[in-house]
């Protein structure tokens, strides 16, 4: 922060809340994962538990979907990158007025709304079927082809913007060059071109796979009655949702984390040896330090560290919290219940009302409207009064029929 | 004829209505160093091009060593291209850039080891072979891209402005380096430049062209001294071109009818003029004296607008009756430099004056 460019207590506030706003949900999500409420909440914490990542991994549909993901983000990918690769290259070659329309033809997946491409699948793919006769067990009506056919017209794209990018960054007399100094047109593209493009290749195929993996609203329709990781996950957020989701973006915070970090350890060792200051730097010119500071060996620490966690963390038993905390729940209930008949009870001394007693006790929502007692005759408008102050209902029992008794 | 030659059979390159080279005609020998000379846009790197296989002619034919190049690729000519920005491969030690050309052809790593290593010592940059090509300085990377295009020994070497990024004292380096290590392989090297300096330094013959034309084709003397069109006499070298009509001609020397009055000079290649034909008489800065009378004839009154000072001299800048004239002075002192607005007579002998038919100039 400098104070002369406008830095101060303000920039510093600004910031803090940017990156409150930033990593605070993470943050959360991260503590209700070990929280053994049922549901993902911070407050009132239970207990420390890895249960929910049992849970998880316990349920079956989930990890079902974990490896259709993986099979079409694989599929996709292995696809996706030479399409992509093929369509900037032809973009790159052809002249400009061909260049425009045809980049508009190749662009346009991208934005037709993902609902549009997943229902043109499968009634391409249906139709083409049916005219072939081929049957419903054929590979025309199989979820699994259709959302990797259908993720592939678009997905496709993104890998051609990656390749399209760099590509512009391309000088074309070093194919010239190769091709001047004895190299087969085979030759110059494999030794010259692609070596160069070997990082895009290498963010196009990280991208697709994520691109794919993520999708829903193609392949949530392609995928007909099967499903993706991402298609179970949407349907059990919408039946309620538990915290062995948290327990899931624990996992893929860690695992993004860990490729964060690996790969820059893996930047800085580049750049110190391309500029050849290996020997001059404080990490990299220790023996000791500098195979500590190596990307594989980043890796392998972070995950024995990882590894260490999980199975220290395992070995957790939350049981014995946890039936303090039912026995602690068990407890209260016992007293409240207790403070109520106390009331009951001097209630009925002051005010000697043929109420039903039975009906005071009962822990309903609806004050004991439900009661088989208050229809019986004599029982008053009122007859549960006495028990709404101690109702468990959600409206502090503003519904119970006793609140509008002139009192 | 050997394998080394070149011949140009009326090459002519042509892009939808526009001609990029127009009907070019000649044979480059063996051996020798050929530079084609002309403005950016002149169509010699277009004419390199289809010489080294990038594009074809659309009329006329290529011959290298006497064999037809047409439907010849570039990777299977004997030809080997050094590229404007030298096209060094980025990814590559210095070595590796410089035994790709054996790479494609499968020769053992070993081996290619064993030649980038000679090519490194003949440049003079032994033990540089391990370093990335960004790592060299300019005129290291310019000495790189000579020994890759000389790793599988080619029969022609084509230059396109391969100095033109350089600065100012390694061009001229460049320029005597290039030379020796022609003579001392022996090829035929075509080199493209719009710098006259490089062309006239290095080459045995010159080509200078203009729209697609060769105008001239000669050794840097002839050229130089000797230019047949206005073209040629006004891009190659500095000089005062004065527009006017043929009074006169007897024998060689020919009178012109100028706004500076009436000035005499040579007919190039013993050209015959009738009376009243529209003529430029050229003249060199350096051939044109400061006089201190009216000495006729060949003789120009003129006023001094300003003088540079160059070092080794003086370039005065003179206007004669609207005309726009220069001189240069070898410098021997302060003591003859000369007031602005100063009168002045300049004087020429007319065998050192060139008269040529009017038509286009440089940079006009």
């Amino acid at each position: 922060m400098n104070k002369g460019t406008g830095g101060g207590a303000i920039a510093a506030g600004y910031s803090l809340l940017f990156f409150a706003f930033l990593f605070g949900p993470l943050i959360i999500m991260v503590i209700t994962a070990f929280n053994s409420s049922s549901f993902p909440r911070i407050t009132p914490w239970e207990c420390f538990t890895t249960e929910w990542f049992d849970e998880l991994f316990g349920n079956e549909r989930l990890m079902a979907g974990l490896v259709n993901s993986v099979i079409i983000g694989v599929g996709v990918v292995a696809i996706s990158v030479p399409v992509g690769l093929a369509g900037a290259l032809a973009l790159s070659e052809v002249g400009p007025k061909v260049r425009a329309a045809l980049y508009t033809v190749l662009i346009t997946p991208i934005l037709i709304p993902g609902v549009v491409l997943g229902i043109s699948t499968i009634v391409f793919w249906g139709g083409l079927g049916r005219s072939v006769g081929a049957d419903y067990g054929s590979i025309f009506f199989d979820g699994m082809f259709l959302t990797l056919a259908g993720q592939v017209t678009f997905i496709a794209a993104y890998a051609m913007l990656v390749f399209l990018a760099r590509l512009q960054r391309f000088d074309p007399t070093l194919t010239e060059a190769a091709l001047d100094l004895g190299a087969t047109p085979g030759q110059a593209f494999r030794k010259i071109l692609l070596p160069f493009l070997s990082p895009a290749i290498g963010s196009a195929a990280f991208l697709t796979l994520l691109a794919s993996f993520e999708n829903y609203n193609t392949t949530v329709f392609t995928i007909l009655s099967g499903n993706t990781f991402t298609t179970t996950l949407a349907s059990k957020v919408r039946h309620g949702t538990d915290p062995s989701l948290s327990a899931l973006a624990v996992i893929i915070i860690a695992v993004t984390l860990i490729g964060a970090m690996v790969h820059e350890a893996h930047t800085r060792r580049a750049e110190v040896m391309r500029t050849g200051q290996a020997a001059r730097s404080k990490v990299y010119g220790n023996p000791v330090l500098s195979v500590l500071a190596h990307p594989v060996m980043v890796l392998v620490l972070l995950v024995a560290m990882g590894g260490g966690l999980a199975y220290k963390a395992s070995q957790h038993d939350a049981r014995a919290c946890k039936q303090q905390i039912l026995d602690d729940k068990r407890a209260l209930q016992e007293k409240l219940l207790e403070e109520q008949r106390e009331r009951i009870r001097a209630q009925k001394a002051a005010t000697p009302a043929p109420a039903a007693p039975s009906s005071g006790p009962a822990p309903s929502s609806f004050g004991g409207a439900f009661n088989p007692g208050s229809l019986a005759p004599g029982s008053a408008p009122a007859p549960a009064a006495p028990a709404t102050p101690k109702t468990p209902s959600g409206f502090g029992g503003a519904f119970a029929p006793g609140s509008l008794k002139p009192n | 004829m050997t394998t080394k030659d070149i011949v140009l059979d009326h090459v002519s390159i042509r892009f939808g209505s526009y001609t990029a080279v127009d009907n070019a005609h000649l044979t480059i020998r063996g051996g020798e160093f050929f530079s084609f000379l002309g403005p950016s846009g002149c169509g010699k790197t277009t004419l390199l091009r289809c010489v080294s296989g990038f594009s074809e002619p659309t009329e006329g034919r290529v011959l290298i060593g006497g064999s037809d190049m047409k439907g010849v690729g570039p990777n299977k000519r004997p030809t080997a291209l050094i590229f404007q920005n030298l096209a060094l491969f980025p990814l590559m030690s210095v070595a590796d850039n410089i035994a790709f050309p054996l790479e494609v052809r499968g020769i053992s790593k070993k081996q290619r080891r064993k030649r980038a290593d000679e090519l490194l010592d003949m440049i003079a940059l032994p033990g540089v072979g391990d370093k990335k090509v960004h790592e060299l300085s300019g005129g290291q990377r310019q000495r790189v891209a000579i020994a890759r295009a000389l790793a599988v020994e080619p029969d022609i070497l084509l230059l396109d402005e391969p100095l033109s990024a350089l600065d100012l004292k390694l061009r001229h380096h460049m320029r005597t380096e290039l030379r020796a290590i022609q003579q001392r392989v022996g090829l035929t090297f075509i080199y493209i430049t719009h710098d006259q300096g490089e062309a006239l330094t290095m080459s045995d013959r010159v080509a200078v062209m203009n729209s697609g034309v060769i105008e001239q084709i000669g050794d840097p003397e002839s050229i130089y001294n000797r230019p047949k069109t206005s073209f040629v006499a006004s891009f190659v070298g500095e000089t005062n071109a004065i527009e006017g009509k043929v009074v006169l001609q007897a024998g060689e020397i020919v009178t012109l009818e100028t706004p500076v009055g009436h000035l005499q000079g040579k007919a190039a290649g013993g050209r015959r003029y009738k009376n009243g034909d529209p003529c430029y008489l050229f003249i060199r800065p350096e051939q044109l004296e400061v006089k201190s009378g009216l000495e006729a004839p060949n003789t120009i009154a003129a006023s001094v607008v300003k003088e540079e000072f160059e070092g080794s001299a003086r370039i005065l800048f003179l206007k004669a009756n609207g005309i726009d004239m220069r001189i240069t002075r070898v410098n021997r002192g302060a003591s003859d430099a000369l007031a602005n607005g100063q009168a002045l007579v300049c004087a020429f002998d007319p065998d050192h004056a060139t008269v040529l038919p009017h038509g286009p100039l440089a940079g006009a």
